[in-house]
């Protein structure tokens, strides 16, 4: 079997994280901000009280320049699609591109046309007018992530659609399958959830800033009452979004659950590990400890995953080599029928030529048959399922770690503006400024559990990366992949820079 | 008439927004050379659409990907 040459894989992987990475610097804030905005507006509405107004102009503001500086970023994926994964762009067919088609037609045009009127309409539209452009403006935005996180949880969880041999593609078969597959519902949540969280720690992060400097601190103590408020409860949000993600994970991609957590040997009555090391020399199938210094808690992962405390979790050992006590099937018997499946097509390739309807009927009949493990086909080794373990873990349990310190952030700023005079509490406000990019890193820890945590595929099951991608000059790829982390990084000291400077001149100050 | 006054009023509405602009203007800038670098750079020399640019037909690109799915597999 031959996938391709390694060093362009990996350059082309490498140029899709660094874009997807940096596309979700810039996204998750308007997800979160554009709300935050609309309640702070609300209020003003509400109340009557033009310092809510001028509250949410500031951050209105500050909502607007992260949306130019992330606006369209996330083409550059559209572009690597059709020129490092041209493979998997055409198999994937329409599944990919009308969930795209759908985001581009209707949540981005709702969005850009009340934006205008969100930005230009003070003082020359209603007051309800003006609130529910804003309202619509994030509504907009959250529809925008949700289609791309549909398309994004079609490659998790393949669902919704039938392979046609003629055509090498996959066809939708039920639209409404696909866009609520769980997956992709339970990963759109999770996903604007950290969104949301974003949003919340960048407001009570500036805002204990300007405390901190003595400015406008009437202004920033109201923001970050909604900031705190707001924040709570959507990180309690994410804690309960996140445990159906890890569902999900738990029933579609096992591998990966059992990459997040360590686990070699499956058990029941599992438990999640809190904190610990990997060992570095475990490899699957032997005796050695797969963790040093761990601290468990008990049960946790069979509740999580299967919302059962008996329930057996398999570990890496029993889905690489198959557990026969608990029925799990192992790699190298997929891998029979992938090859199976491959060669049925190859099969019907060479009846289609010869125009031999028997043998194309036969060659379909196997191939639908086998399908579920057609990407099997591909793999050399039943190791190849084992996405990298390190990267996983760490990425999960920082981002579980951030995701609890969030949570209990909110709940003592949130109690001391209302209970107490934070102003008083500057530890507690540094620690607020300073979360700011703690969320960042959650949320991107986050991507790496579900993008490194699902490898070696492109598609579950149905493509590994090695097949996906195209045979194109791999230098070509190396410099593209510079050229955009020159060009994001940029983008990201402007975003900073303008910002700094916005949030210098005050929530008074601007207006 | 009235619809010719809902436009009128639609286009001053942008057009004093935009003149209104502050740290707008400077967004604006910043997307409009992003852009040009996108499409103008990257795409123009770097990200041509494969299958697209190689292959005339949906049927030669349909072939194209089951030589490759098939190629030396087994």
């Amino acid at each position: 079997m031959e996938l391709m040459n390694t060093e362009l894989i990996d350059w082309s992987r490498a140029q899709f994280a660094l874009t997807a990475l940096y596309h979700f610097l810039f996204v998750p804030l308007t997800l979160g901000l554009s709300f935050i905005v609309a309640i702070m507006e609300t209020i003003y509405v509400k109340t009557g009280d033009q310092r809510w107004k001028t509250i949410t102009r500031f951050w209105m503001t500050l909502f607007a320049i992260n949306f130019a500086i992330g606006v369209a970023t996330g083409l550059i994926m559209e572009f690597e699609f059709g020129t490092n994964w041209a493979n998997y762009s055409w198999f994937v067919g329409d599944i990919f591109g009308a969930p795209l088609a759908v985001e581009g037609i209707l949540a981005f045009f709702m969005e850009s046309t009340f934006f205008a009127v969100m930005f230009f309409g003070w003082n020359k539209v209603s007051k309800g007018f003006h609130l529910v452009s804003t309202w619509l403006v994030a509504v907009g935005s959250n529809l925008s992530a949700f289609w791309i996180l549909v398309a994004n949880g079609w490659m998790q969880y393949p669902v919704g659609m039938e392979f046609n041999p003629d055509t090498v593609r996959n066809e939708m078969a039920n639209f409404w399958d696909v866009a609520l597959s769980p997956v992709a519902v339970a990963k759109f949540l999770h996903t604007i959830g950290s969104g949301y969280v974003i949003g919340a720690l960048f407001v009570i992060g500036i805002s204990a800033w300007m405390i901190l400097k003595g400015r406008d601190v009437l202004e920033a103590k109201r923001s970050m009452v909604v900031g705190a408020s707001f924040g709570l409860l959507v990180s309690i949000f994410l804690a309960v979004s996140g445990d159906e993600s890890a569902h999900q994970v738990a029933q579609q991609q096992p591998v990966k659950l059992a990459a997040m957590e360590g686990l070699y040997k499956g058990e029941e009555r599992a438990g999640i590990i809190a904190v610990g090391i990997l060992n570095p020399d475990k490899k699957i199938g032997d005796d050695l400890p797969p963790l040093y210094g761990d601290v468990e808690i008990p049960y946790a992962l069979s509740l999580l995953g299967y919302h059962d405390i008996d329930a057996f979790v398999p570990g890496l050992d029993d889905l690489v080599l198959g557990n026969e006590k608990y029925g799990i099937e192992g790699a190298a018997s997929k891998i029979e029928k992938g090859k199976i499946a491959v060669q049925a097509l190859q099969s019907y390739k060479e009846a289609k030529k010869i125009d031999d309807k028997i043998a194309m009927a036969e060659a379909r009949k196997l191939l639908d048959e086998y399908m579920p493990y057609f990407g099997y086909g591909y793999l050399e080794k039943p190791t190849d399922i084992v996405p990298p373990i390190a990267l996983t873990f760490y990425s999960f349990h920082i981002m579980v770690g951030l995701g609890t310190w969030f949570i209990l952030l909110f709940l003592i700023v949130l109690y001391l503006t209302m209970a107490s005079d934070i102003t008083r509490f500057k530890k507690i406000l540094w620690l607020s400024v300073w979360s700011i990019p703690l969320g960042y890193i959650a949320a991107e820890a986050g991507w790496v559990v579900a993008e490194v945590g699902r490898q070696p595929w492109a598609i579950q099951d149905l493509m590994p990366v090695g097949i996906a991608a195209t045979h194109i000059d791999a230098g070509n790829v190396k410099v593209s992949f510079w050229l955009f982390a020159v060009l994001f990084t940029v983008l990201l000291i402007a975003e900073i820079k303008i910002m700094l400077r916005q949030i210098a001149i005050g929530i008074k100050g601007g207006h | 008439m009235k619809i010719t006054n809902i436009v009128t009023n639609i286009i001053f509405f942008y057009v004093d927004g935009f003149r209104q602009m502050k740290v707008g203007k400077k967004l604006w800038l910043i997307i409009g050379i992003k852009l040009l670098i996108f499409f103008g750079i990257m795409k123009l020399f770097f990200f041509p659409n494969y299958l697209k640019t190689t292959y005339d037909t949906d049927e030669a690109r349909s072939m194209h990907l089951i030589e490759h799915l098939t190629k030396e597999r087994q």
